[in-house]
C-alpha cells in the first residue's frame, strides 16, 4: 500500500511525490508563504528549504540555465519560475482515489448526517478526476447507522448554538432518564452516531448514542457550555475503563466468545478447551449483572464472589415469574 | 531514498514527460545525470529498480518504438494525458464535503492515502479546506488483517489467513476470492468465495489471527455482477424474524425490545407493565436478550421460547 505523506516528512522516503506534487503546487501559488508550505505538505521549514535545494538543480535535459527548474525566494515568500514541464499533479493513485471516494460515499449514504448534494457533487468530480483509479473503490464499502428521527434535530441544535432536551436510555440501567444539555458536536465512532454535549445534570461531557435518544427537542434557551469544556478523546475508542472500576473475571464459553471482541478487556486467556476467561472493568455491576444473565451458562462470574451470588439471585428472582 | 536517487528520479520523470517520441536506453542514460557513470551492467540494473520505483508511485511509464526506427530494444516515455491529474474544479461546500470525508480514516493504510490525495488536490490549485468542525466522522481499522484484505481486494487477487471461527478452539488456514471489505457497525469484515468451503462467506477481520496474504495472479478475482457487500454482511448478523414471541415488560424496561417490538397492551395479571409482540427466529437468540432484562421481562408465548428463558434461569440460578 502507499506510504502515508503526511506525517514523515522529515525523513526522505516520500521526498520525489512531495516534489512532484509541490513543483505544480508553487506554480499554482506565486508569492506563497514558506511557512504556508511547510503546513501543507507536514514537513518543517528546513526540510522544506532543502527540497527546494534539491529542484533548483533537476531540469530538462541539457540542464543548462534555462533548462532547470527555478525558485525565487523574496523574504518568506517562494515563486517558482519555471516548471521544466511539471506543470499538473500525478493522477490520484487506486489507493488515493479509493480512499477519497470510499469516504465521500460513506458521508452521502448515512441518512441525515450531512446535507447530501454538495457530497454528491464533490463524488462525481473526484470519481472523473480519478477515472480509472476510482474503480477498486467499488470493491470497499463503509456503512454507519444512520438516523433520521434525531440527528435533523440535533443538527439544528448545533447549527442554531441551541440547548437541547433529551430523554436518554441507559442500557446500563435499562432506564430512560431526561436531561438537558449544550451540544458540541457529532462524532462518528464504529459505525455508530453519538452527540458530544455537555450534560447539565451530570456536569461533565458525555456521549449520547444516538439510536438511545428516546426524544429529543430544541431548547429556547442557548448553548452555554463551561468555557474551558474538553472534547472526549476518542482516538483510543470511547471507553475508557478507570482503575477504580471493580475488575470481573468471566468464563465464556465458545458461545459467549464475542463478549472479548465487543469489551474492552484487561486481559483475556484462551483454555485448553477452547473457552475463554476475561477480565474487564466495569463501572456499573447493574451492567454486568445483565450481561451475566444474558450469557446464561456461556458466561460464568468467576469473581468477585459477591457480583456472582447476586447474578444467581437475579435469575431466581426472575425465574419466580414463570412458576406462577 | 537519498537525496542523490531523489534528484535521479525527478530528473528521469522530467525527461520522459518532456519527449514525444520513446527514448531509447541509452538515450536516457546520456540526459538523465546519475546514470553516466559506472558499468554498463550496474546502469542496467539502477535504471530497471527506478522504473520499478516509479510505477509503484503510479507514474505511469509508456514502453515502445518509434514507428520510423528499427530499434533494437523498446524506449519509454511518459504520456502527458496519462501522467497529469484531470482539470477539477470544486465548489467550496463540495470542498467542504472534501474535507469532512478526508478525516473519515484513522489509521494507515488509507489515512496516508487521504494526505497524499489531498497535497495533489491542492497542487491542482484546490484551496486548503477547513471542514466544518461540528461533525467528526472516524473509521478505524486497526485490525492487523486490514492491510492485506484491502491490498488483495485493490488488486484482485485471492487472500489466504488463518481465521478463528465463532466457538472453534484452533485457527484454521482459509482460502478466499474476496469481492470486497466492508465495514459495518464498526468492524471489518471481508467477504467473497471461500475455495475450502466452495460457497459465499463472510469473514469478520478481528478474527483473523496475525496478517492476511494476498497470493496469486493481480486480476485473476472477479466480483460477481450485482454483488452487494453491506447485503452479505448484513445478512450474516440479522436473520429475517420468523415469528412472534409475546413479552411483558415492567414499565420503563425492556426499552431495546419495545423500541423493535409491535403493539404494546396493558397487561391484564400485572399491575403497571404491557405485554409487547417481538419477532424472532431462534428462541434460544430471543432468551439471550429477555435473561438480560432479568425480573423486568416476562416471556408469554410461545411455549418454545419460555422454556428457552427457564431453562436458562434455571442454570444460573442453581
Amino acid at each position: 500500500m502507499s506510504r502515508p505523506a503526511r506525517g514523515t516528512g522529515g525523513g526522505t522516503v516520500d521526498q520525489l511525490p512531495r516534489l512532484l506534487a509541490l513543483v505544480p503546487y508553487l506554480l499554482a501559488r506565486p508569492g506563497v508563504r514558506v511557512a504556508e508550505v511547510a503546513a501543507t505538505f507536514g514537513v518543517t521549514e528546513e526540510r522544506l528549504r532543502k527540497d527546494l535545494d534539491l529542484l533548483w538543480v533537476c531540469g530538462l535535459p541539457g540542464h543548462g540555465p534555462g533548462d532547470l527548474i527555478d525558485v525565487e525566494f523574496e523574504g518568506d515568500t517562494i515563486t517558482l519560475l519555471e516548471p521544466a514541464g511539471v506543470t499538473r499533479p500525478l493522477r490520484l493513485t487506486v489507493d488515493e482515489a479509493l480512499a477519497l471516494v470510499v469516504a465521500l460515499r460513506a458521508l452521502a449514504e448515512t441518512p441525515g448526517l450531512v446535507e447530501r448534494d454538495p457530497v454528491d457533487r464533490a463524488l462525481a468530480k473526484v470519481e472523473q478526476a480519478a477515472g480509472a483509479a476510482a474503480g477498486p473503490a467499488q470493491r470497499v464499502e463503509v456503512s454507519v447507522e444512520g438516523e433520521t428521527r434525531v440527528l435533523p434535530v440535533v443538527r439544528t441544535a448545533l447549527d442554531q448554538g441551541r440547548a437541547l432536551h433529551l430523554s436518554y436510555y441507559v442500557p446500563a440501567r435499562d432506564e430512560t432518564t431526561e436531561r438537558d444539555v449544550d451540544p458540541l458536536r457529532l462524532l462518528v465512532v464504529d459505525g455508530r452516531t453519538y452527540l458530544e454535549a455537555w450534560c447539565r445534570r451530570a456536569e461533565g461531557v458525555r456521549l449520547f448514542r444516538l439510536d438511545r435518544v428516546a426524544d429529543v427537542a430544541v431548547l429556547d434557551e442557548p448553548s452555554a457550555p463551561p468555557a474551558d469544556v474538553e472534547h472526549r478523546d476518542v482516538s483510543q475508542g470511547l471507553f475508557r475503563a478507570s482503575p477504580d472500576d471493580l475488575l470481573v473475571t468471566l468464563a465464556l464459553g465458545p458461545g459467549a466468545a464475542w463478549v472479548a471482541d465487543y469489551h474492552p478487556c484487561e486481559s483475556v486467556v484462551e483454555q485448553d478447551d477452547g473457552s475463554l476467561v476475561v477480565a474487564l472493568r466495569a463501572r456499573d455491576t447493574a451492567w454486568v449483572r445483565r450481561l451475566a444473565l444474558r450469557l446464561g451458562e456461556q458466561g460464568q462470574v468467576l469473581a468477585p464472589q459477591e457480583l456472582a451470588e447476586q447474578v444467581r439471585a437475579d435469575a431466581r428472582r426472575a425465574l419466580a415469574a414463570y412458576q406462577t | 531514498m537519498s537525496a542523490k536517487k531523489t534528484e535521479r528520479l525527478l530528473n528521469l520523470v522530467i525527461c520522459l514527460l518532456a519527449t514525444r517520441r520513446f527514448l531509447a536506453v541509452q538515450e536516457i542514460r546520456a540526459a538523465v545525470p546519475g546514470y553516466e557513470q559506472g558499468t554498463e551492467e550496474a546502469f542496467r540494473r539502477m535504471f530497471e529498480r527506478d522504473k520499478e520505483e516509479l510505477r509503484e508511485l503510479g507514474v505511469p511509464l509508456e514502453t515502445g518504438t518509434n514507428s520510423h526506427v528499427h530499434d533494437d530494444e523498446p524506449g519509454y516515455r511518459i504520456a502527458r494525458r496519462d501522467y497529469e491529474l484531470p482539470e477539477i474544479a470544486l465548489e467550496p461546500d463540495e470542498a467542504a464535503a472534501l474535507g469532512l470525508a478526508a478525516r473519515l480514516w484513522q489509521s494507515a493504510p488509507l489515512a496516508g492515502a487521504t494526505g497524499s490525495a489531498l497535497l495533489k488536490l491542492q497542487a491542482a490549485g484546490m484551496e486548503p479546506v477547513a471542514a466544518p468542525a461540528a461533525l467528526e466522522p472516524r473509521v478505524a481499522a486497526s485490525e492487523p488483517a486490514f492491510a492485506g484484505c484491502l491490498a488483495a481486494v485493490r488488486d484482485g487477487r485471492a487472500v489466504t489467513f488463518a481465521y478463528r471461527a465463532s466457538g472453534a478452539a484452533a485457527p484454521a488456514a482459509r482460502h478466499l476470492e474476496p469481492w470486497g471489505v466492508v465495514s459495518w457497525r464498526g468492524r471489518w469484515y471481508v467477504v467473497g468465495h471461500d475455495t475450502d468451503r466452495g460457497a459465499p462467506r463472510v469473514f469478520r477481520m478481528s478474527r483473523i489471527v496475525g496478517t492476511a496474504r494476498p497470493v496469486g495472479p493481480a486480476g485473476a478475482v472477479v466480483p460477481p455482477p450485482g454483488t452487494d457487500l453491506r447485503a452479505a454482511v448484513g445478512r450474516m448478523a440479522v436473520d429475517e424474524p420468523r415469528t412472534t414471541a409475546r413479552v411483558s415488560l415492567r414499565s420503563g424496561a425492556g426499552y431495546e425490545l419495545r423500541r423493535e417490538a409491535t403493539g404494546a397492551v396493558d397487561d391484564p395479571d400485572r399491575e403497571g407493565w404491557s405485554v409487547v409482540d417481538v419477532g424472532f427466529t431462534d428462541p434460544e437468540r430471543l432468551a439471550d436478550r429477555v435473561t438480560g432484562y432479568g425480573a423486568d421481562a416476562v416471556v408469554l408465548s410461545p411455549d418454545e421460547a419460555r422454556h428457552a428463558v427457564v431453562r436458562r434461569l434455571q442454570g444460573l440460578a442453581s
